[in-house]
C-alpha cells in the first residue's frame, strides 16, 4: 500500500504554492508537512482528500485489497481546521453520527476492508510487510474514554471548550478504521495530556501499517517521521 | 443507503433541537397571511377569490426564508468537508439534505396553510385541494431551492441572492398549483391534469436538482 504524488502543482487563487511536488508515503510511514504560514500545507492536504482538484500532476493510492471502485477520499480521514462538531448534539451523538456515516459505503459494503487484527491468529497487532492491518474499530464509548471526554458524553458540544471539541473531532479517527490519515494541525488547542494521547494514536496507527500525513508546527512525537518542507519555491520567488 | 439514512436522521434531529428555522418560517407565514386582509380591506368575496394564490405565494416566501441555512451550518463547521470524504457523492448528500428540508419546512407549512385559509375566507370545500397541491408542489420548492442554497454558500448577503435565483424557478409550480384550484372552483375540469403536471415538476426537481446542487457544492468546498 502506497500513496504516490507525482509532479503535483498546487495553486490557490491564481498563485502557485508548490511546483513539481513529488513524494511517496508507504504503509507504516508518517510524513510531516512543515513550512511557514501560507506555504500550501492545507492546500496539499485538501488536494489529497479530493476536496481540491490538482492543477497538474497525479495522485495515486495503491491498495491491493481495496475495492477498485473506492476513491482516495473514501480511504482517508480528513481532520481540517474546523472540527465538524454540531453544537446542539451531545458528544456521543456527534461521534455516533460520523462513525455510522463514514463506516459504510453506498451499498452497505465495508469501506475499510482490511482484516481486523483481533481476528488474526494470535490476535496480536503486527505490521505486515507493506500492509495495513486495521486495529479494528474502537467503539464510540471507548473512543470518548481514550480521548478523555467520556464524562462529557451526554453534554451538548456547544458547551465544550476548543480543546474538548478538538478531542471529539480526533475521536472519529479510531472509531472508523481508514488507512490514510490527513491531519491539518491536529494538536491545535490540545493540552499536554491530549497531545500525548494523539501521539499515542498516531504511533499505533503507523505501527499497524497505517499512513499519516500531518501539517504541523510542533513535534507530534511520532518518532522517526519524514519531513516535507513546503514554501521553499515561494520563498525563492520572493 | 445507510450513510444517507444516517445523515437524514441527523438533519431531522438537528431541526428538532434547533427549532429556530421552522419556528421562523411558520411565524413568518402566519404574520404575512394575517397582514393581507388588513391591507386588502374587509371584502370577503375578494379575499375568498384570491385566498389560494396568496397562501401559495406566502408559502414560497416563508420557505425561501429557511433556504440559506440548508448547507450553511455544515459548511461553516467543516462538516461538509468530512461529508465529502464519505462514500456517497455530493449530489446524494444534497438530495438528502433537501429531503430533510422538505420534511421539516415544506410539510409543516403545508399543514399550517388550511388553518391560515380561515383568515382569508378560503372556501372550506377548496381547502383539501389546496393542501393537496401544496403537498405535491413543495418537494420542488425544497429541491430547486437547494440549487440556490448551494450556489450562494460563500457569498455575503446570500439570502437575497437566493431569492433572485430561485423564485423564477418556482413559477411553474405556482402556476399549476393555482391552475388546479381555479379549475375546481370554476368547475371547468382539468384538476387531474394540473395535479399531474405539478407532480411531474416535483419529480423532475427531485431527480435533477441534486445534480446541480452537488456540482455547486463541489465548487464551494474547493
Amino acid at each position: 500500500m502506497q500513496l504516490s504524488v507525482e509532479t503535483l502543482t498546487l495553486a490557490r487563487g491564481h498563485r502557485v504554492l508548490a511546483h513539481d511536488l513529488s513524494f511517496t508515503v508507504a504503509a507504516g510511514e508518517a510524513l510531516l508537512l512543515k513550512g511557514p504560514n501560507g506555504a500550501g500545507k492545507t492546500t496539499l492536504l485538501r488536494t489529497l482528500a479530493g476536496l481540491l482538484p490538482p492543477i497538474a500532476g497525479r495522485i495515486s493510492f495503491e491498495d491491493e485489497r481495496a475495492d477498485p471502485d473506492s476513491t482516495l477520499a473514501e480511504r482517508c480521514h480528513f481532520v481540517g481546521h474546523a472540527n465538524a462538531v454540531k453544537p446542539t448534539l451531545t458528544a456521543r451523538e456527534n461521534l455516533e453520527f460520523w462513525t455510522h456515516y463514514l463506516a459504510t459505503g453506498p451499498l452497505g459494503r465495508d469501506a475499510a476492508r482490511a482484516p481486523d487484527a483481533s481476528r488474526l491468529p494470535g490476535g496480536q497487532l503486527k505490521a505486515q510487510e507493506n500492509e495495513w492491518t486495521s486495529q479494528g474499530a474502537t467503539s464510540v464509548v471507548a473512543a470518548l474514554e481514550q480521548l478523555g471526554i467520556a464524562a462529557l458524553s451526554d453534554i451538548r458540544a456547544g458547551y465544550f471548550s476548543a480543546g474538548q471539541r478538538r478531542r471529539l473531532a480526533l475521536a472519529r479517527l479510531i472509531t472508523v478504521p481508514r488507512p490514510l490519515w490527513l491531519l491539518d494541525e491536529p494538536s491545535v488547542s490540545l493540552d499536554a495530556e491530549a497531545t500525548a494521547t494523539l501521539a499515542d494514536m498516531l504511533r499505533k496507527h503507523v505501527a499497524t501499517g497505517g499512513l499519516v500525513i500531518a501539517a504541523t508546527h510542533i513535534e507530534l512525537g511520532i518518532g522517526a517521521a519524514r519531513e516535507l518542507r513546503l514554501g521553499v519555491a515561494a520563498a525563492e520567488a520572493a | 443507503m445507510k450513510p444517507l439514512r444516517t445523515l437524514l436522521a441527523r438533519d431531522l434531529r438537528l431541526a428538532a433541537r434547533d427549532g429556530g428555522a421552522l419556528g421562523t418560517a411558520l411565524g413568518f407565514y402566519l404574520i404575512v397571511v394575517s397582514l393581507l386582509p388588513l391591507g386588502l380591506g374587509p371584502d370577503l368575496a375578494l379575499l375568498a377569490r384570491i385566498a389560494a394564490g396568496l397562501l401559495w405565494i406566502a408559502l414560497l416566501l416563508a420557505a425561501l426564508l429557511t433556504l440559506p441555512r440548508l448547507f450553511e451550518a455544515d459548511f461553516e463547521d467543516g462538516s461538509l468537508e468530512v461529508l465529502a470524504t464519505g462514500a456517497v457523492p455530493l449530489s446524494a448528500i444534497a438530495a438528502t439534505k433537501a429531503l430533510a428540508h422538505w420534511l421539516t419546512t415544506g410539510v409543516p407549512l403545508t399543514l399550517l396553510a388550511p388553518v391560515l385559509g380561515l383568515l382569508l375566507n378560503l372556501d372550506l370545500s377548496a381547502t383539501p385541494l389546496l393542501a393537496a397541491t401544496m403537498l405535491i408542489g413543495t418537494p420542488a420548492v425544497s429541491f430547486l431551492g437547494s440549487i440556490g442554497a448551494a450556489l450562494t454558500l460563500r457569498s455575503r448577503r446570500g439570502g437575497l441572492l437566493i431569492a433572485l435565483l430561485v423564485l423564477p424557478l418556482y413559477i411553474p409550480t405556482l402556476i399549476f398549483g393555482i391552475a388546479a384550484i381555479s379549475a375546481a372552483a370554476l368547475g371547468t375540469g382539468g384538476v387531474g391534469p394540473a395535479l399531474a403536471i405539478l407532480a411531474a415538476i416535483s419529480l423532475a426537481a427531485v431527480t435533477l436538482a441534486p445534480l446541480a446542487a452537488g456540482a455547486a457544492l463541489r465548487a464551494q468546498v474547493s
